[in-house]
């Protein structure tokens, strides 16, 4: 819907000084970023180091760029709606302007922050923790990244033009259709998500494949560490749930532009269907992105206590439980609508079984800490924060399971509470956790502990301050997605205590960064390349990685393949001789993944203004480019036997 | 494309033939399949029984189509059998999520 206080001049929003800021500071760091690359002449080193990398760790690392970029921008979304809510009847935001905030502050925190945060640490970690010299599939990869990374340009774009979606990151019809919400807002939804669900498919299918075909002579499966596993439950779920999304948002999207009716009553159509089709993707959702932390942790775990995991293939078999039960609780997100006993029961009880594998890797976690030489670095701070805070978000979740309470609790701020504590208690912290752990292995330095210590202080304390309250308030009453509420409901200090929550959460996150410019400047060198005493192959390597990750392929013969090695004074197995060194196979670059996300972008950007001639010439564009592509000859090439033996010379490898 | 990266001196296993035809022969009556569908539906050439029928049967029709022309249903690997695994898994969960949101939707049914 057109917010009625902001008025339209064109296509550019006027009339509120939040977007004349956010028009401003595009403006200027638009300019920033052209006169730093020009004036250092850097536009032909980032076209040819970054936008046609094929390289799985420098896409990693654009991953994880993005990913901290849009955790800013989603931050600075959640910062306005607690300062909205500080206190009664405020003003700060106006009715319409709060309902796009929460919608955007939901869509990109999942979809532009989570997601390309998880597909990060997959890129960096997964070929290297296998012994592989690439994805499966690089070109494809590329892809995945661009069509991501455009899909969310297309999403924040929106804000200053043509205005943002406003009917939450659900989505729900027939509040999003065309009859209630009119203007572009919700088609930049439908379509940037659309746009990156391609670039997540093709990821699963990816990662999936690059696990199952490319691991080191060896390595069975149950010889795999447990990241590598936690991202194969991931990848089956992408693979089984994103389909699901991209039918739900077609045909909403159809709805909408085409003036089809799946979503209205009026016409025969059935809007509980939306619903229903949308958390048979979004429940599975919710366990693609916390499966990674719990690999993420189950590798911390084991390094920094210096003991292989408890319960290795237990860890393995709950992973791949919770993967298959997590496909039958959806209808957990509405048991309000109403389907009946029978139904409810089901999904509730199916619900409730979700927490005994999750049960069991928190006690195996636990058991792997238990009489182990624990060191306390900043990885192994945030897994120790992940387990209580985790825990008691998985215990409310098993409230909300049953489903006659879940009539109370459904929808108020016991929920937002709720899942908040599981996804910044379980998934942000992992993520946060694993971008310490493999950060020297990204950049070769480490990032510095006391300031990353006052990063996880202020970000911890302030975490249960914002949402602890957050509970009493759901139960007290108060719905989510209120703009405001009266003086007298007593919500007042309560509220006032979780914005200032947010707000130490807000200087947590600021800490956060500047560990990193510092760690920039003077960063501790990651000369051995495993700084953590670690036990999987990516230590064995040097930090940062040469990019054919292994001059020669290792043999594994056992699981912390590493570990062994160093336990038994044998490191000098994967000391590399000349003599075996062999020309490498690798893939070119290319521009064309970097083209093909333009392109996608200028598709999405067609449909959501209804110009159809732009959307086919940008549809054309990526036909061409993947013609194009299919025509190449020689979309490989073999790095000679003295440029590598040149390589690992410089590293002290050889 | 899987064994891109491996080791070079193995032999590329994968068949490859001159000229798409399969590719080609497959993305036509994928179009035409669903053309046809379109149309039926559409135009309501028949009432909603048979309707549902035919277009049920087009989307079986279709899924064959996808496998044996796209997705190397025919082709095997020695070690474990891939492709047995992928479609039964997929069956389940599309069986899965068809009969319970039908489960789940019959309240329509109810209230009204």
């Amino acid at each position: 819907m057109p917010p009625s206080h902001l008025s339209h001049w064109g296509l550019l929003i006027t009339g509120d000084p939040l977007i004349y800021g956010a028009d401003a500071s595009i403006v200027l760091a638009t300019v920033a970023i052209i006169f730093v690359l020009t004036k250092y002449k850097k536009w032909g080193w980032l076209w040819r180091e970054w936008l046609t990398t094929v390289d799985h760790k420098k896409i990693g690392i654009m991953y994880l760029i993005a990913a901290v970029l849009m955790l800013f921008r989603a931050g600075v979304d959640a910062e306005l709606m607690r300062t909205q809510l500080a206190l009664p009847n405020l003003h700060v935001l106006g009715p319409e302007h709060y309902d796009q905030i929460f919608t955007t502050h939901g869509t990109i925190m999942l979809l532009f922050m989570a997601m390309p945060f998880i597909f990060a640490l997959m890129n960096i970690a997964v070929p290297l923790q296998i012994g592989a010299r690439d994805v499966a599939f690089p070109f494809l990869n590329a892809i995945s990244f661009w069509v991501f990374f455009f899909a969310a340009m297309l999403l924040n774009i929106s804000f200053v033009i043509g205005g943002s979606p406003d009917a939450g990151w659900t989505s729900y019809a027939p509040l999003a259709g065309a009859g209630f919400d009119t203007g572009p807002g919700e088609n930049f939804y439908l379509l940037s998500l659309q746009i990156t669900g391609i670039g997540s498919l093709a990821t699963g299918i990816n990662f999936l494949a690059t696990i199952f075909k490319m691991r080191a002579p060896g390595m069975k499966l149950m010889k795999m560490p447990l990241f590598t596993w936690s991202i194969v439950a991931t990848s089956i779920l992408i693979i089984y749930a994103f389909p699901a999304l991209t039918v739900v948002l077609t045909l909403l999207l159809i709805d909408r532009i085409a003036g089809a009716h799946f979503f209205t009553i009026a016409a025969g159509g059935n809007p509980m269907m939306y619903i229903n089709m949308f958390w048979i993707w979004g429940h599975p959702e919710v366990y693609i992105l916390i499966l990674p932390a719990f690999g993420v942790f189950s590798e911390i775990a084991a390094t920094f206590s210096r003991k292989a995991v408890f319960g290795y293939k237990s860890m393995v078999f709950s992973l791949l439980l919770i993967s298959l039960i997590s496909y039958f609780v959806w209808a957990h997100h509405f048991f309000t609508m109403g389907a009946g006993a029978g139904v409810n029961s089901f999904f509730a009880v199916a619900s409730m079984l979700v927490g005994i594998p999750t049960g069991v890797k928190i006690f195996n976690w636990l058991f792997t800490m238990f009489h182990g030489r624990i060191r306390i670095k900043m990885p192994m701070l945030w897994m120790l924060a992940f387990i209580p805070c985790f825990t008691m978000g998985g215990m409310t979740g098993v409230m909300l399971a049953a489903a006659p309470a879940d009539y109370q609790y459904h929808n108020s701020y016991f929920l937002i509470a709720h899942f908040h504590q599981v996804l910044i208690g379980g998934t942000l912290f992992g993520m946060l956790a694993a971008m310490y752990y493999w950060w020297p292995k990204m950049f070769g330095f480490m990032l510095n502990e006391y300031w990353g210590k006052w990063a996880f202080w202020l970000f911890n304390i302030g975490f249960y301050v914002c949402f602890e309250p957050q509970y009493i308030l759901g139960l007290m009453g108060m719905q989510r997605r209120m703009y405001t509420y009266p003086k007298g409901m007593g919500w007042t200090d309560l509220n006032f205590i979780s914005t200032i929550g947010a707000y130490i959460m807000g200087i947590g996150f600021l800490v956060l960064v500047w560990d990193i410019v510092y760690s920039i400047k003077y960063g501790e060198r990651d000369l051995t390349g495993d700084p953590w005493d670690g036990r999987t192959l990516e230590w064995s390597l040097p930090s940062p990685a040469p990019h054919y990750n292994f001059a020669v392929i290792p043999t594994i013969t056992h699981r912390d393949h590493w570990w062994e090695l160093k336990q038994t004074g044998r490191q000098d197995e994967l000391k590399i001789h000349e003599q075996d060194i062999r020309p490498i196979h690798m893939p070119k670059n290319s521009g064309k993944p970097f083209l093909i996300g333009l392109s996608f972008f200028v598709v999405g950007w067609g449909f959501v203004f209804e110009w159809y001639i732009l959307a086919v010439l940008g549809l054309l564009a990526i036909f061409v480019m993947m013609f194009m592509r299919s025509a190449e000859q020689h979309p490989d090439y073999h790095i000679p036997v003295e440029e590598v033996v040149h390589t690992e010379t410089a590293l002290g490898r050889l | 494309m899987m064994n891109f990266l491996d080791d070079d001196t193995k032999e590329r296993k994968f068949h490859e033939e001159n000229f798409p035809w399969k590719g080609i022969i497959g993305y036509i009556m994928s179009i035409v399949l669903t053309i046809f569908a379109f149309w039926f539906s559409l135009d309501h050439v028949s009432s909603l029984g048979p309707t549902l029928f035919v277009i049920l049967a087009l989307a079986v029709l279709q899924i064959f189509v996808q496998m044996f022309m796209f997705m190397h249903v025919t082709e095997s690997d020695k070690g474990f059998p891939w492709q047995t695994f992928g479609l039964i898994s997929g069956l389940i969960f599309v069986i899965a999520i068809v009969a319970l949101s039908m489960w789940i939707m019959t309240f329509s049914s109810m209230a009204s």
